[in-house]
């Protein structure tokens, strides 16, 4: 239809490599995948109202057809690989041509998909759980907006587009996340997501900034082909560039120490942090790393250093404080921050395909489990573990896709996760990397404890809430049969030595992905990954399945020291608030206004007043003395001026009008005289 | 549409509100509906005239003149009345018409104590000539009439309908209205400003050779280096302070708070929108090309002043408690932006300042019409006790949350580009000045966002988000009504359309931009 309008420039395929399709008319439309979401969100939230299902129709809606068009696209993907882009300009300054446009390859195709079917799961399990709830309709808008947002990210060929995309998920995010704005802590918790994000952010703003200025193009095209070309304007400023890019990816992926927002994110309702939580939102930095990986595959290679530094640390202190929360969600939240942590060590040791793949399965899992959580939530009225107990008997749904999302998470053969995880492990081993190695194999078994751990707390034992809890509706746990598929076999779309597809779909792209990973599977280390795995269950099951110990001591461990460290996050919560927020927000800013008032202002009313006096000594002058013709025409002419001002009684106007007047024209006269 | 084309268009464009001044002035005070009948009509006349002058207007040329005349105005000091608009001024003044024309719209059925929509109308239509006046004047002496003519309706605006609480100077003992203080404050502010620029205006048509306050020849003159040693950096600064305090600049803007919270809603919409852009758009058509090797001289201190002003006006915005003002500091930061982009020198920069100008214009306007909205249904501006506001007006607080992400910058809407853009020119300026300097700037500057942001987000939990407090149970308030809804609506569209297209504005600024920064900087 815009095509039609004539307001594409024509330029498909420009960047296709020959080996690759340039994907046809399938390609060529998918702007709609970006566009019907938006359009929804917006006409749910004009006239959603007015419908039957209040708009949710609209949201799963669109929802579905980017689903439906993003596996079409997957499929069409495995043939030859497709890759094309094609924009139009939106504004042009000098030579910097600003543009919305589309970009369909393997990366971008991945992403669609996943958030097409992890989406339309979510939306339509969220039609169960939000019945009832306030602000129904807006939810659905701000949901609906979300996922575009999401989809305009992705959907990005240059960095400008990227931001929009990417500040649009943060606005949804808050607005998701602060539903319940009622409570200050809900709408806390959303302004922290907003502005832990914006902090990174500048990160963003600074590294696109610095790419564009020295590329002379904002087109990821044009970027990623200055990386591999070996541009030495690039190369100079590579460092600092891809590192400012990485600073924003650490925003939305929420990897230490931007990870804060995350937990917090809790505040909004259950289908909001399973959507966030795998296909949208925090997977956008993972997937801006993959999108200049050629760049810090190559030229960016220092950066990397410090994204494997970065995941490490993330994947392991994040999962320890999972194995201490009591609310559920939480437990997956950080649960989250280590995978991702994970993704973007997989990243920093170069191993996209890796990165890719565990954020393609952990989608499936995560999404899943968080949905379970939110069947428990919505059965027991509460988060907390201690308030469930026993619910395998009275959610046997729940409790079996839960079950099958934890192991595909702990990593256990042959669901997704072993596979995914085996190779992040296996890619670790191969670039050299022991210690981050040893450490990923640790949160591997952390991993498979706190969900052994959560899943023997809410599922086993005596149900310790209140009433008699019951399985969810159908609507609500037909989603959750569906997701638990996808977790249970989406592994084996990459099984090292035996079928490589997913390497191939996710490396069709313009510019080349140098990495290869297809190496043979590597029995050895799946084996270790997968007896960490069991003796993390092991471990769990012991500490946590004894009736008595499920009754009784809810957190085994509670060691000295570590576990109030834990408890508190490592406190960096409040070494945030009190080191940052409280210094800027009430001490600086409070400086300031002084300043404003006391100094500035200070300076402005005692000039006034010194004003006020000359005017005086003026006026006595040429009132008695008739001193100086000058003077007396210039403040006879302020004072004419000043009595039409009289009615608003300020009285001393005309004064310092005179004054200045007077200063001016002596001024005026010494300037022309003297030059 | 010859006739358009050679001056009349513009005449229309600036002196239709004067004339409708005149015509309302004439009719009787007790006859209001016909007084505002007569304001509409000019503020719309002048409207249209502007639309027209941008279809008449050649986009494939916009660094030339255009719909321009050039007559014998006061020759006794060889001063013409020489006005035309290129690409940079076209969109200001189509700006002003617009956010005039909605003023006159929402002053329709909201008018300020002690009424008296005569004399308001009045005012409104005297100042609109003033601002569109500045925009297209290229003599100096008639720029600096039209620049100052805004001066005395904002002054009674504010002296008159303004905010009448007293309050309490640090350091005297008397207390005043804080309507006479702001008032007098503001007046004085400016005229100390723009006497320096008439000195500076002055010294230029005493050393130009033949003597002219023609922009146009005196930017000749300039390049040819007429204006150069510290004759022109004393003149750059005349100028810049003319200029500075109205944009303004820290730490020239302590008038600004006290205006914009004292003034009546539409005098701080116009003060906002409109009138602050006259300083900037002074530097960007008076000094940048008249005094090209001096503003490279001046471009690190006005960058430096620049960004002080964005983390300065931000964390005051963090202080404040009340709305009005938080607003109002708020334009402290982002007016920081424009001069950030300004000072570049650059094609990229100067880009940004101009659509910068433009989104600052649509967007504060915006937000200070519904603070002036809010305040006037709950009588009070203090955020404390407001809260709930969502709930008592979701209208008016869906449209105060889309505002305010606008003015935070939001990519996608058009406070964006104007602050992308800004950051973006600072990180490589014009050959010569100090890398360094500016790439901090840049820094600086963009973690200025991240306290605009801080400050939108925390006002509007504050006004917006919990449970109404207990002071408002039980009372109905009537959301948004159908004249604050059709001066809004174009507002709100117009943050939505340059966000998502931007060539709205580049497309008449980029070329005259180009064409400035060649001839003045050979960039």
């Amino acid at each position: 239809m815009l095509a039609a309008l004539g307001l594409f420039a024509a330029e498909e395929g420009e960047h296709a490599a020959l080996t690759l399709s340039d994907g046809g008319v399938l390609a060529e439309w998918a702007w709609l995948i970006v566009v019907v979401p938006l359009v929804a969100a917006f006409a749910i939230i004009f006239f959603g109202k007015q419908m039957k299902n209040k708009g949710w129709e609209l949201a799963v809606g669109a929802l579905g057809f980017v689903g439906l068009y993003g596996v079409a696209l997957f499929i069409a993907n495995m043939g030859d690989g497709i890759s094309f882009s094609d924009q139009i300009e939106i504004a042009r300054i000098g030579d910097f041509a600003i543009e919305w446009g589309w970009v369909v390859d393997g990366l971008s195709i991945t992403l669609y998909a996943l958030v097409g079917v992890v989406g339309t799961a979510v939306f339509i399990y969220a039609k169960g759980y939000m019945e009832g709830e306030i602000r129904y309709t807006f939810f659905f808008g701000a949901f609906t907006f979300f996922a575009g947002s999401m989809l305009v990210l992705v959907s990005s060929p240059n960095l400008l587009q990227l931001i929009v995309g990417w500040e649009g998920v943060g606005l949804a995010s808050y607005l998701l996340i602060g539903h319940y704005w009622e409570e200050k802590e809900n709408s806390d918790a959303a302004i922290k997501a907003f502005m832990t994000n914006k902090i990174a952010d500048v990160g963003l703003v600074i590294g696109v900034i610095i790419m564009g200025a020295t590329v002379g193009s904002f087109r990821f095209g044009d970027v990623l082909e200055a990386a591999v070309t070996g541009d030495s304007a690039l190369e100079e400023v590579a460092f600092w560039g891809g590192l400012a890019l990485f600073i924003g990816a650490m925003g939305k992926s929420a990897q230490f120490p931007f990870h804060v927002w995350l937990p917090d994110a809790m505040a909004g309702p259950t289908p909001v942090s399973s959507l966030m939580h795998a296909a949208t939102m925090v997977t956008a930095g993972v997937y801006l790393v993959g999108r200049m990986f050629p760049f810090y595959e190559d030229m960016g290679s220092d950066v990397r250093t410090i994204i494997i530094a970065v995941g490490v640390i993330t994947l392991f202190s994040m999962g320890l404080i999972a194995m201490v929360q009591d609310d559920v969600k939480k437990v997956l939240a950080y649960s989250t921050l280590s995978q991702l942590g994970y993704m973007t060590a997989a990243m920093g040791a170069g191993a996209y395909t890796a990165a890719m793949f565990h954020l393609f399965t952990h989608a499936f899992f995560k999404g899943l489990l968080f949905l379970c959580a939110g069947s428990m939530i919505h059965a027991v009225h509460s988060n907390n573990m201690s308030d469930m107990g026993g619910l395998r008997r009275f959610m046997p749904t729940t409790y079996k896709t839960w079950l099958i999302g934890s192991l595909a998470l702990a990593g256990i053969v042959p669901l997704s996760g072993f596979f995914s995880k085996d190779e992040i492990l296996a890619s670790l081993s191969h670039e050299g990397q022991t210690v981050a190695l040893v450490i990923a194999l640790a949160g591997a078994f952390i991993t498979a404890f706190y969900m052994t751990r959560a899943t023997a707390l809410s599922f086993f034992g005596e149900f310790k809430g209140h009433g008699e809890p019951h399985e969810s509706p159908s609507v609500m746990t037909r989603p959750l049969v569906g997701l638990a598929a996808l977790a249970a076999v989406a592994g084996f779309a990459n099984v090292p030595g035996l079928f490589t597809g997913f390497t191939d779909w996710v490396t069709s792209r313009a510019i080349p992905i140098v990495e290869h990973h297809a190496e043979s599977f590597n029995f050895g280390l799946a084996g270790i990954g997968l007896a960490v795995g069991i003796a993390g269950i092991a471990a769990g099951w012991a500490l946590y399945s004894r009736d008595e110990a499920t009754q009784t001591a809810r957190d085994r461990l509670e060691v000295p020291v570590l576990y109030p460290v834990l408890r508190n996050k490592y406190y960096m919560d409040d070494i945030y608030h009190h080191g940052l927020v409280r210094p800027i927000r009430d001490t600086a800013a409070a400086f300031v206004n002084w300043t404003n008032t006391y100094i500035i202002d200070g300076v402005v009313n005692g000039a006034a007043l010194v004003s006020k006096f000359l005017a005086g000594i003026v006026y006595g002058g040429f009132d008695q003395h008739g001193i100086d013709f000058g003077i007396n025409v210039a403040g006879a002419a302020a004072g004419e001026a000043g009595t039409a001002l009289s009615y608003s009684q300020s009285g001393k106007v005309q004064q310092y009008a005179a004054a200045l007047f007077v200063g001016v024209v002596l001024l005026v006269a010494g300037f022309i005289i003297f030059t | 549409m010859e006739w358009f084309d050679n001056g009349w268009g513009l005449s229309l464009v600036v002196f239709l509100p004067l004339v409708g001044a005149f015509a309302v002035m004439a009719i009787p005070k007790t006859n209001e509906l016909v007084a505002k009948q007569t304001g509409m009509f000019f503020a719309a006349a002048s409207f249209v005239a502007s639309v027209v002058a941008i279809l008449r207007f050649d986009f494939g040329n916009t660094a030339r003149f255009q719909l321009d005349t050039d007559l014998t105005w006061i020759s006794s000091i060889s001063s013409n009345f020489h006005i035309g608009v290129d690409g940079i001024s076209l969109p200001l003044v189509v700006l002003s018409t617009f956010i005039t024309l909605l003023a006159m719209i929402y002053s329709w059925d909201h008018w300020p104590e002690p009424h008296n929509p005569k004399m308001f109308i009045v005012l409104m239509l005297v100042l609109a000539t003033g601002m569109a006046g500045t925009f297209v004047a290229l003599d100096l002496i008639l720029f600096f009439v039209f620049f100052e003519l805004v001066l005395l309706p904002m002054y009674f605006m504010i002296g008159i309908w303004g905010d009448r609480t007293p309050m309490k100077l640090p350091g005297f003992k008397r207390e005043v209205e804080t309507r006479l203080y702001a008032a007098i404050k503001f007046f004085l502010f400016t005229l100390f400003g723009s006497a320096f620029m008439l000195l500076g205006f002055i010294a230029l048509f005493f050393r130009s050779a033949p003597h002219t306050f023609d922009m146009l020849a005196l930017s000749e003159m300039g390049r040819a280096g007429l204006f150069t040693g510290s004759f022109g950096f004393w003149v750059f600064g005349a100028l810049f302070l003319g200029f500075a305090v109205k944009v303004p600049m820290w730490p020239l803007h302590t008038w600004l708070p006290d205006a914009h919270t004292a003034a009546p809603t539409v005098g701080s919409v116009l003060l906002a929108a409109i009138m602050l852009k006259l300083g900037s758009y002074g530097f960007i058509r008076i000094s940048l090309p008249i005094l090209p090797q001096e503003a490279r001289e001046w471009a690190p201190a006005i960058a430096i002043l620049a960004v002080i002003a964005i983390i300065y006006g931000s964390l005051a915005c963090l202080a404040q408690t009340d709305m009005k003002r938080l607003i109002a500091f708020s334009s402290v930061g982002h007016m920081g932006f424009v001069m950030l982009g300004i000072a570049t020198l650059t094609d990229v920069g100067i880009n940004a300042a101009v659509i910068g100008m433009v989104a600052h214009g649509v967007i504060t306007g915006l937000l200070f019409f519904l603070a002036g909205s809010m305040s006037h249904r709950y009588h009070t501006r203090e955020m404390a006790r407001l809260g709930g506001n969502q709930k008592l007006m979701p209208v008016m607080g869906g449209i105060l949350a889309f505002t305010a992400m606008a003015s935070l910058g939001l990519p996608g809407l058009a406070g964006f580009w104007g602050e992308f853009m800004a950051l973006f020119g600072s990180f490589n300026p014009l050959d010569g000045l100090s890398l360094g300097l500016f790439r901090s700037a840049m820094v600086i500057g963009a973690i200025g966002t991240v306290l605009t942001a801080g400050y939108m987000l925390w006002m509007l939990q504050r006004v917006n988000l919990g449970e109404p407090k207990a002071e408002w149970a039980g009372r109905e308030f009537h959301d948004v009504d159908r004249f604050e809804m059709a001066a809004w609506a174009p507002l709100v569209l117009a943050i939505l359309a340059i966000g998502v297209f931007p060539k709205i504005v580049f497309a008449a600024t980029d070329g005259a931009v180009e064409q400035l920064v060649r001839s003045a900087f050979g960039g």
